[in-house]
């Protein structure tokens, strides 16, 4: 394995009196796409938040050789690129200004005024996610799959290092899942480490090179899509069996029936 | 590209028609009252021509009112666009969360105390530590991503609490000339305003405008939502508690006591000309502010009546209608909010 990019030792969070991650301890390297998968309420959300520092965790994380803890919050968002679920948007911006937000952490924090290094930064991330032809319309009059890709450029758009995706292919056509997970793969290919959630096992075992598998905030798998995927841990994680075949060189797993 | 230079064109057009429109208004300000003048004759006086009686009039007599009026109305407008960004709602509003009331509780309780002359420094201290307080314990009872409900219903608590002790504050003195000096405040009127009261309200004034302005691009980034921003490098709890300073300072500086509802209608009147970007918003807000209280303090020396009106009574009067149609309009999202 290549030399771990993102670390965390021990990593526990407490919410409201509750553990709600406990002991976790990861190592994961640059230009990787791991899925983070888990039953609802395992903890994948906590996981990617405490991950970008967004909340207050026991234990340590480290990004590029650097303690999180010692970064500020600009660092900080220089190194994730942060998509959350649901991404959003309370005003109707045009989608371009929303994508230049993705700027922010280097400090272009006016859309209407940027160095040409950012605009060009913007564009890369609007042409890669398909969305320069809605530049100048509100992004609340945008469909969902529309709205989620103008999202998905705002995060390649700050062009971290480190992505992290809060379920990217919720409430998307199957067309538009797909595209979104090549998105995702692309920036993996060119170097990024992409961690996704996703309830989506057949996306995660076909775009991942490694799948982590979370139960009641635990990490209780993770490698390769066949062997986190596997049947024991389908069954006692997921409660459910699958169907496996192949095609183009990738797995192919479909939940089949509850155990 | 060439649809975002229209954007761009459009809001530069925008501030320069507002700011002409709060020209004209503080001329026409400058000319009502019982020696009517013309705006070409108030303009030829303010620069020492005219007579001496003329010059007294408009310099000494009128133009504290005008100062005031576009000062106040501007930071109140900036406050309600500053407001709506934070709590990512339009129908956030100052006097909708009790602010301004807070702040005539803490003018009227150094009045009544008789803690200090009714123009020293301590009137609008004690109106910014109270609309401080105020907004800040708004923001602690509806939590984080508080709900339009939520908030509305904690802002009318507060607003009756400090209706309340405000009336036991009245209650309580005994000088009628302390209650006459209260009823003014509660009222909010503009009227027998000297250079003292503009020298009084600007620092504070313009500490806030100061204040809320240097906000406006994190203001923008929340757009996003609390968490998004924090992830792009915004401190959102620092954010929060800086936006409540500035619009306390604007609010409390205010030596005009409650004029209400100029915060919430101003973004309102902008949006449509410049777009829903809150960093965007904010000086064409305090602009159309500006006018509108220009404009009210006008119509009430206009209006014939028995007695005078007090410019936040009228605000109110077309405040309060305005608001019922903003929650026609935004029925939806309310009943969405209840769900």
């Amino acid at each position: 394995m290549m030399d771990a990019f993102l670390t965390a030792h021990k990593l526990s969070v407490t919410l409201a009196g509750r553990e709600v991650l406990h002991d976790i301890s990861l190592a994961l390297p640059r230009q990787h796409l791991v899925a983070l998968v888990g039953p609802n309420g395992a903890g994948k959300t906590t996981l990617l938040r405490a991950l970008a520092g967004l909340l207050p965790a026991r234990g340590a994380i480290h990004v590029g050789g650097d303690a999180l803890s010692a970064l500020s919050l600009r660092e900080r968002a220089k190194r994730f690129g942060y998509l959350p679920q649901g991404h959003m948007v309370h005003w109707p911006l045009p989608a371009r200004d929303i994508v230049a937000l993705g700027r922010y952490p280097h400090g272009a924090t006016d859309p209407a005024r940027l160095s040409p290094t950012d605009e060009a930064a913007v564009e890369r991330a609007m042409q890669a996610t398909d969305v320069t032809q809605f530049s100048t319309r509100p992004a609340t009059e945008l469909s969902g799959g529309e709205r989620s890709r103008v999202a998905l450029a705002r995060v390649l758009a700050v062009e971290a290092p480190v992505i992290l995706a809060d379920e990217p292919t919720a409430a998307l056509d199957p067309r538009f899942q797909i595209e979104v997970m090549k998105n995702l793969r692309a920036a993996a290919d060119s170097g990024i480490l992409a961690i996704v959630v996703t309830h989506d096992l057949g996306l995660a075992a076909r775009y991942a090179d490694m799948v982590m598998v979370m139960q009641e905030g635990r990490l209780v798998a993770q490698g390769a899509p066949a062997e986190a995927l596997s049947d024991e841990i389908l069954a006692n994680v997921f409660r459910v069996t699958a169907y496996r075949t192949g095609h183009e060189h990738r797995m192919i797993i479909v939940p089949w029936a509850g155990v | 590209m060439v649809t975002e230079n229209a954007a761009a064109k459009r809001r530069t057009g925008t501030i320069i028609v507002m700011a002409l429109l709060v020209v004209l208004l503080a001329l026409i300000s400058l000319g009502v009252g019982p020696v009517r003048m013309s705006p070409l004759k108030v303009l030829e006086t303010l620069f020492g021509g005219g007579s001496d009686v003329y010059r007294v009039i408009v310099q000494e007599i009128r133009l504290p009112r005008t100062i005031l009026a576009v000062a106040i109305g501007a930071i109140l407008g900036l406050s309600g666009a500053a407001l709506q960004g934070l709590l990512r709602n339009p129908l956030a509003s100052p006097s909708l969360f009790g602010a301004p009331q807070a702040a005539a509780f803490g003018a009227v309780l150094v009045i009544a105390l008789g803690l200090a002359d009714v123009r020293s420094y301590a009137l609008p201290g004690a109106a910014i530590i109270m609309a401080f307080l105020s907004v800040f314990a708004l923001l602690v009872v509806a939590g984080r991503n508080a709900g339009l409900l939520i908030l509305i219903l904690a802002g009318l608590a507060i607003s009756s609490l400090a209706g309340a002790a405000t009336a036991l504050a009245m209650n309580l003195s005994s000088n009628p000339f302390v209650a006459l000096e209260i009823a003014f405040w509660l009222l909010g009127s503009l009227e027998d305003r000297s250079f003292r009261h503009v020298m009084l309200a600007l620092p504070f004034i313009t500490i806030g405008a100061i204040i809320l302005m240097s906000q406006r691009n994190a203001l923008r980034a929340l757009s996003l939502g609390e968490e998004t921003a924090q992830s792009l490098g915004v401190h959102v709890g620092s954010l929060r508690l800086i936006v409540i300073l500035g619009v306390a300072f604007g609010v409390g500086g205010a030596v005009a006591g409650t004029i209400g509802f100029i915060g919430l209608i101003a973004p309102h009147l902008m949006r449509p000309l410049v777009g829903y970007d809150p960093a965007r918003l904010l000086v064409p807000s305090a602009l159309a502010g500006a006018a509108l209280l220009l404009a009210a303090d006008i119509a009430v020396r206009i209006i014939p009546s028995t007695s005078d009106i007090k410019v936040g009574v009228l605000t109110s009067l077309i405040g309060v209608p305005f608001f019922l149609y903003l929650i026609m309009r935004e029925r939806r999202a309310l009943g969405g909010g209840v769900g």
